[in-house]
Protein backbone atom coordinates (compact mmCIF):
# COMPACT_ATOMS: atom_id res chain seq x y z
CA UNK A 1 0.00 0.00 0.00
CA UNK A 2 1.54 2.97 -0.62
CA UNK A 3 0.96 6.43 1.11
CA UNK A 4 -0.34 9.44 -0.94
CA UNK A 5 1.86 12.54 0.06
CA UNK A 6 1.10 16.05 -1.18
CA UNK A 7 3.56 18.15 -2.90
CA UNK A 8 4.35 20.24 0.33
CA UNK A 9 4.88 17.63 2.63
CA UNK A 10 7.06 15.58 -0.04
CA UNK A 11 9.50 18.91 -0.65
CA UNK A 12 9.56 19.28 3.04
CA UNK A 13 10.61 15.60 3.36
CA UNK A 14 13.06 15.91 0.92
CA UNK A 15 14.53 18.97 2.28
CA UNK A 16 14.65 17.35 5.53
CA UNK A 17 16.22 14.42 4.07
CA UNK A 18 18.76 16.23 1.99
CA UNK A 19 20.30 18.52 4.19
CA UNK A 20 20.89 16.10 6.92
CA UNK A 21 22.75 13.54 4.67
CA UNK A 22 24.64 16.57 3.17
CA UNK A 23 25.54 17.86 6.58
CA UNK A 24 26.25 14.45 7.97
CA UNK A 25 28.50 13.68 4.84
CA UNK A 26 30.59 16.36 5.51
CA UNK A 27 31.12 15.35 8.67
CA UNK A 28 32.35 12.17 7.99
CA UNK A 29 35.31 13.71 6.36
CA UNK A 30 35.46 16.95 8.75
CA UNK A 31 35.57 14.93 11.71
CA UNK A 32 38.04 14.54 14.66
CA UNK A 33 37.20 11.26 15.72
CA UNK A 34 36.59 8.26 13.65
CA UNK A 35 34.34 6.59 15.56
CA UNK A 36 31.74 9.70 14.98
CA UNK A 37 32.82 9.58 11.70
CA UNK A 38 31.33 6.27 10.98
CA UNK A 39 28.44 7.09 13.23
CA UNK A 40 27.74 10.28 11.01
CA UNK A 41 28.34 7.63 7.55
CA UNK A 42 25.63 5.28 9.21
CA UNK A 43 23.02 8.69 9.80
CA UNK A 44 23.95 9.69 5.94
CA UNK A 45 22.72 6.32 5.30
CA UNK A 46 19.58 6.19 6.62
CA UNK A 47 18.43 9.88 5.50
CA UNK A 48 19.42 8.33 2.10
CA UNK A 49 17.48 5.51 2.63
CA UNK A 50 14.94 8.43 3.35
CA UNK A 51 15.36 9.97 -0.03
CA UNK A 52 15.30 6.32 -1.85
CA UNK A 53 11.62 6.23 -0.04
CA UNK A 54 10.54 9.64 -1.26
CA UNK A 55 11.84 8.27 -5.04
CA UNK A 56 9.77 5.35 -4.75
CA UNK A 57 12.47 2.75 -4.47
CA UNK A 58 11.22 1.03 -1.26
CA UNK A 59 12.82 -2.01 -1.76
CA UNK A 60 16.23 -0.51 -2.35
CA UNK A 61 15.85 1.93 0.68
CA UNK A 62 15.53 -0.99 3.06
CA UNK A 63 18.45 -3.09 1.43
CA UNK A 64 20.41 0.18 1.73
CA UNK A 65 19.51 0.06 5.92
CA UNK A 66 20.11 -3.83 6.03
CA UNK A 67 23.36 -3.68 4.18
CA UNK A 68 24.99 -0.62 4.81
CA UNK A 69 23.75 0.51 8.38
CA UNK A 70 23.76 -3.00 9.75
CA UNK A 71 26.57 -4.95 7.93
CA UNK A 72 29.41 -2.80 6.44
CA UNK A 73 29.14 0.83 8.66
CA UNK A 74 29.15 -2.06 11.78
CA UNK A 75 32.11 -3.40 10.37
CA UNK A 76 34.11 0.29 9.72
CA UNK A 77 33.23 0.62 13.47
CA UNK A 78 34.54 -2.86 14.73
CA UNK A 79 37.77 -1.63 12.77
CA UNK A 80 37.88 1.55 14.16
CA UNK A 81 37.44 0.30 17.51
CA UNK A 82 39.76 -2.71 17.17
CA UNK A 83 42.73 -0.83 16.10
CA UNK A 84 45.00 1.05 18.41
CA UNK A 85 45.75 3.97 16.28
CA UNK A 86 46.96 7.25 17.14
CA UNK A 87 44.47 9.09 15.19
CA UNK A 88 45.82 12.36 16.36
CA UNK A 89 48.77 11.87 14.55
CA UNK A 90 47.20 11.33 11.33
CA UNK A 91 44.93 14.14 11.27
CA UNK A 92 48.53 16.18 11.19
CA UNK A 93 48.85 17.76 7.72
CA UNK A 94 44.89 18.05 7.57
CA UNK A 95 44.96 21.96 7.00
CA UNK A 96 47.73 21.85 4.87
CA UNK A 97 45.88 19.77 1.74
CA UNK A 98 42.96 21.94 2.26
CA UNK A 99 43.37 24.64 0.27
CA UNK A 100 43.82 22.31 -3.23
CA UNK A 101 41.26 19.79 -1.93
CA UNK A 102 38.91 22.60 -1.56
CA UNK A 103 39.64 24.21 -4.83
CA UNK A 104 39.82 20.66 -6.66
CA UNK A 105 35.96 20.07 -4.91
CA UNK A 106 35.01 23.26 -5.71
CA UNK A 107 35.56 23.28 -9.42
CA UNK A 108 34.11 19.71 -9.38
CA UNK A 109 31.04 20.77 -7.77
CA UNK A 110 30.59 23.96 -9.81
CA UNK A 111 31.15 21.43 -13.36
CA UNK A 112 28.38 18.98 -11.55
CA UNK A 113 26.05 21.84 -11.14
CA UNK A 114 26.25 23.21 -14.25
CA UNK A 115 25.66 19.79 -16.01
CA UNK A 116 22.77 19.02 -13.53
CA UNK A 117 21.25 22.43 -14.19
CA UNK A 118 21.44 22.97 -17.72
CA UNK A 119 20.25 19.08 -18.20
CA UNK A 120 16.98 17.74 -19.66
CA UNK A 121 16.19 14.02 -20.92
CA UNK A 122 15.30 13.37 -24.62
CA UNK A 123 11.87 12.60 -24.65
CA UNK A 124 12.71 10.02 -26.97
CA UNK A 125 14.09 7.92 -23.93
CA UNK A 126 11.04 8.73 -21.81
CA UNK A 127 8.79 6.62 -24.08
CA UNK A 128 10.96 3.44 -24.43
CA UNK A 129 11.53 2.24 -21.02
CA UNK A 130 13.63 -1.23 -20.63
CA UNK A 131 11.33 -2.10 -18.47
CA UNK A 132 8.53 -0.02 -17.15
CA UNK A 133 8.03 0.21 -13.41
CA UNK A 134 4.42 -1.16 -12.96
CA UNK A 135 1.86 1.39 -10.46
CA UNK A 136 2.43 0.58 -7.02
CA UNK A 137 -1.69 -0.73 -7.51
CA UNK A 138 -0.18 -3.60 -9.33
CA UNK A 139 2.75 -4.57 -7.67
CA UNK A 140 4.92 -3.88 -4.98
CA UNK A 141 8.41 -2.49 -5.98
CA UNK A 142 10.14 -5.17 -4.56
CA UNK A 143 7.81 -7.77 -6.50
CA UNK A 144 8.57 -5.66 -9.82
CA UNK A 145 12.57 -5.74 -9.12
CA UNK A 146 12.33 -9.75 -8.27
CA UNK A 147 10.57 -10.22 -11.58
CA UNK A 148 12.91 -8.51 -13.35
CA UNK A 149 16.04 -9.56 -11.64
CA UNK A 150 15.76 -13.31 -11.48
CA UNK A 151 14.72 -13.42 -15.39
CA UNK A 152 16.29 -10.73 -17.44
CA UNK A 153 19.31 -9.58 -15.37
CA UNK A 154 20.05 -13.50 -13.83
CA UNK A 155 23.48 -13.68 -14.71
CA UNK A 156 24.55 -10.06 -13.45
CA UNK A 157 22.80 -11.60 -10.01
CA UNK A 158 24.65 -14.44 -9.99
CA UNK A 159 27.58 -12.13 -10.78
CA UNK A 160 27.03 -10.69 -7.49
CA UNK A 161 27.03 -13.32 -5.90
CA UNK A 162 30.00 -14.37 -6.78
CA UNK A 163 31.92 -11.10 -6.23
CA UNK A 164 30.29 -11.25 -2.73
CA UNK A 165 32.15 -14.85 -1.96
CA UNK A 166 35.02 -13.78 -3.94
CA UNK A 167 34.97 -10.78 -0.95
CA UNK A 168 34.19 -13.84 1.62
CA UNK A 169 36.62 -15.40 0.83
CA UNK A 170 39.59 -12.80 -0.01
CA UNK A 171 38.80 -11.31 3.74
CA UNK A 172 39.20 -14.59 5.11
CA UNK A 173 41.92 -15.21 4.20
CA UNK A 174 43.94 -11.85 4.45
CA UNK A 175 43.82 -11.64 7.62
CA UNK A 176 43.73 -15.63 8.99
CA UNK A 177 46.92 -16.31 10.52
CA UNK A 178 49.02 -19.26 11.87
CA UNK A 179 49.88 -18.51 15.61
CA UNK A 180 52.94 -19.71 16.42
CA UNK A 181 53.37 -21.93 19.89
CA UNK A 182 49.33 -22.52 19.99
CA UNK A 183 48.44 -26.19 20.32
CA UNK A 184 45.47 -26.50 17.96
CA UNK A 185 43.69 -29.89 17.42
CA UNK A 186 45.12 -31.54 14.08
CA UNK A 187 42.53 -33.97 13.29
CA UNK A 188 44.44 -35.77 10.14
CA UNK A 189 47.33 -36.51 12.63
CA UNK A 190 45.17 -38.06 15.48
CA UNK A 191 43.48 -40.51 12.65
CA UNK A 192 46.88 -41.11 11.36
CA UNK A 193 47.94 -42.45 15.10
CA UNK A 194 48.11 -46.84 14.93
CA UNK A 195 47.73 -48.41 18.11
CA UNK A 196 51.64 -49.53 17.75
CA UNK A 197 52.90 -46.21 17.68
CA UNK A 198 50.52 -44.58 20.66
CA UNK A 199 50.71 -46.95 22.88
CA UNK A 200 53.54 -48.62 24.45
CA UNK A 201 53.27 -51.97 26.93
CA UNK A 202 55.82 -52.56 29.29
CA UNK A 203 56.30 -54.84 31.77
CA UNK A 204 56.89 -53.16 35.79
CA UNK A 205 58.84 -55.04 37.52
CA UNK A 206 57.71 -55.83 41.17
CA UNK A 207 57.44 -52.79 43.78
CA UNK A 208 60.03 -50.70 41.82
CA UNK A 209 57.66 -48.62 39.14
CA UNK A 210 59.10 -47.65 35.90
CA UNK B 1 6.70 23.17 -5.49
CA UNK B 2 7.74 19.79 -7.22
CA UNK B 3 10.43 17.66 -6.70
CA UNK B 4 11.88 16.75 -9.67
CA UNK B 5 14.91 14.81 -11.22
CA UNK B 6 17.66 18.19 -10.88
CA UNK B 7 16.73 17.68 -7.05
CA UNK B 8 18.26 14.50 -6.64
CA UNK B 9 21.05 15.18 -9.22
CA UNK B 10 21.63 18.01 -7.01
CA UNK B 11 22.14 16.01 -4.10
CA UNK B 12 24.22 13.13 -5.45
CA UNK B 13 26.21 15.72 -6.89
CA UNK B 14 27.01 17.21 -3.81
CA UNK B 15 28.13 13.89 -1.94
CA UNK B 16 30.33 12.88 -4.70
CA UNK B 17 31.94 16.09 -4.24
CA UNK B 18 32.13 15.74 -0.54
CA UNK B 19 33.84 12.20 -1.30
CA UNK B 20 36.34 13.63 -3.40
CA UNK B 21 36.89 16.45 -1.11
CA UNK B 22 37.23 13.81 1.65
CA UNK B 23 39.63 12.02 0.23
CA UNK B 24 42.36 14.90 -0.55
CA UNK B 25 41.92 16.59 2.94
CA UNK B 26 42.36 12.66 5.13
CA UNK B 27 45.17 11.47 2.92
CA UNK B 28 46.56 10.06 6.11
CA UNK B 29 44.11 8.12 6.99
CA UNK B 30 42.90 5.04 5.46
CA UNK B 31 39.92 4.54 7.31
CA UNK B 32 38.38 7.79 6.72
CA UNK B 33 39.37 7.54 2.52
CA UNK B 34 37.25 4.00 2.61
CA UNK B 35 34.51 6.16 4.36
CA UNK B 36 34.71 8.91 1.73
CA UNK B 37 34.55 5.88 -1.11
CA UNK B 38 31.29 4.98 0.45
CA UNK B 39 29.88 8.19 0.14
CA UNK B 40 30.26 8.56 -3.52
CA UNK B 41 29.00 4.91 -4.27
CA UNK B 42 26.22 6.65 -2.40
CA UNK B 43 25.85 9.55 -4.74
CA UNK B 44 26.11 7.35 -7.73
CA UNK B 45 23.33 5.23 -5.97
CA UNK B 46 21.15 7.67 -5.51
CA UNK B 47 21.73 9.34 -9.02
CA UNK B 48 20.42 5.54 -10.25
CA UNK B 49 17.14 5.36 -8.43
CA UNK B 50 16.76 9.12 -9.33
CA UNK B 51 16.87 8.10 -13.53
CA UNK B 52 15.56 5.23 -12.83
CA UNK B 53 12.46 6.73 -11.18
CA UNK B 54 12.31 9.68 -13.86
CA UNK B 55 12.27 7.22 -17.17
CA UNK B 56 10.05 5.01 -15.25
CA UNK B 57 12.36 2.15 -15.76
CA UNK B 58 13.18 -0.61 -13.10
CA UNK B 59 16.29 -1.36 -14.29
CA UNK B 60 18.15 1.68 -13.14
CA UNK B 61 17.04 0.08 -9.07
CA UNK B 62 18.01 -3.50 -10.38
CA UNK B 63 21.54 -1.93 -11.25
CA UNK B 64 21.75 0.11 -7.68
CA UNK B 65 21.24 -3.13 -5.65
CA UNK B 66 24.45 -4.32 -8.10
CA UNK B 67 26.59 -1.42 -7.12
CA UNK B 68 25.59 -1.91 -3.31
CA UNK B 69 26.86 -5.07 -3.71
CA UNK B 70 29.89 -4.27 -4.98
CA UNK B 71 30.31 -1.33 -2.25
CA UNK B 72 30.01 -3.89 0.39
CA UNK B 73 32.36 -6.34 -1.52
CA UNK B 74 34.75 -4.07 -1.66
CA UNK B 75 34.62 -2.49 2.12
CA UNK B 76 34.99 -6.00 3.36
CA UNK B 77 38.15 -6.58 1.40
CA UNK B 78 39.49 -2.58 2.22
CA UNK B 79 39.28 -3.43 6.07
CA UNK B 80 40.67 -6.69 5.94
CA UNK B 81 43.68 -5.48 3.79
CA UNK B 82 44.17 -2.89 6.53
CA UNK B 83 43.58 -5.13 9.09
CA UNK B 84 46.48 -6.85 8.03
CA UNK B 85 48.65 -4.06 6.90
CA UNK B 86 48.17 -2.48 10.70
CA UNK B 87 49.14 -6.06 12.12
CA UNK B 88 52.32 -5.95 10.15
CA UNK B 89 53.19 -2.31 11.18
CA UNK B 90 51.57 -1.23 13.47
CA UNK B 91 50.26 2.16 11.99
CA UNK B 92 47.61 2.96 9.19
CA UNK B 93 48.87 5.83 7.87
CA UNK B 94 49.34 6.21 4.22
CA UNK B 95 52.81 7.22 3.72
CA UNK B 96 53.92 4.10 6.11
CA UNK B 97 52.67 2.48 2.88
CA UNK B 98 56.02 1.49 0.83
CA UNK B 99 57.29 -1.59 1.82
CA UNK B 100 57.31 -2.53 -2.34
CA UNK B 101 59.35 0.68 -2.56
CA UNK B 102 56.62 1.88 -5.27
Amino acid sequence: MRLELSMTVTAAFFYLFATITIASGFMVIASRNPVQSVLFLILAFVNAAGLFLLMGAEFLAMILVIVYVGAVAVLFLFVVMMLDVDFAALRQGFLQYLPIGGLIGLILLLELILVVGTYTVDPGLVRSPQVPIPSADVMTNTEAIGQVLYTRYFYFFQAAGLILLVAMIGAIVLTLRERVGVRRQDISKQNARTQETAVEVRKVPFRQGI
Amino acid sequence: MVIGLGHYLTVAAVLFTLGVFGIFINRKNVIVILMSIELILLAVNINMVAFSTHLNDIVGQVFAMLILTVAAAEAAIGLAILVVFFRNRGSIAVEDVNMMRG
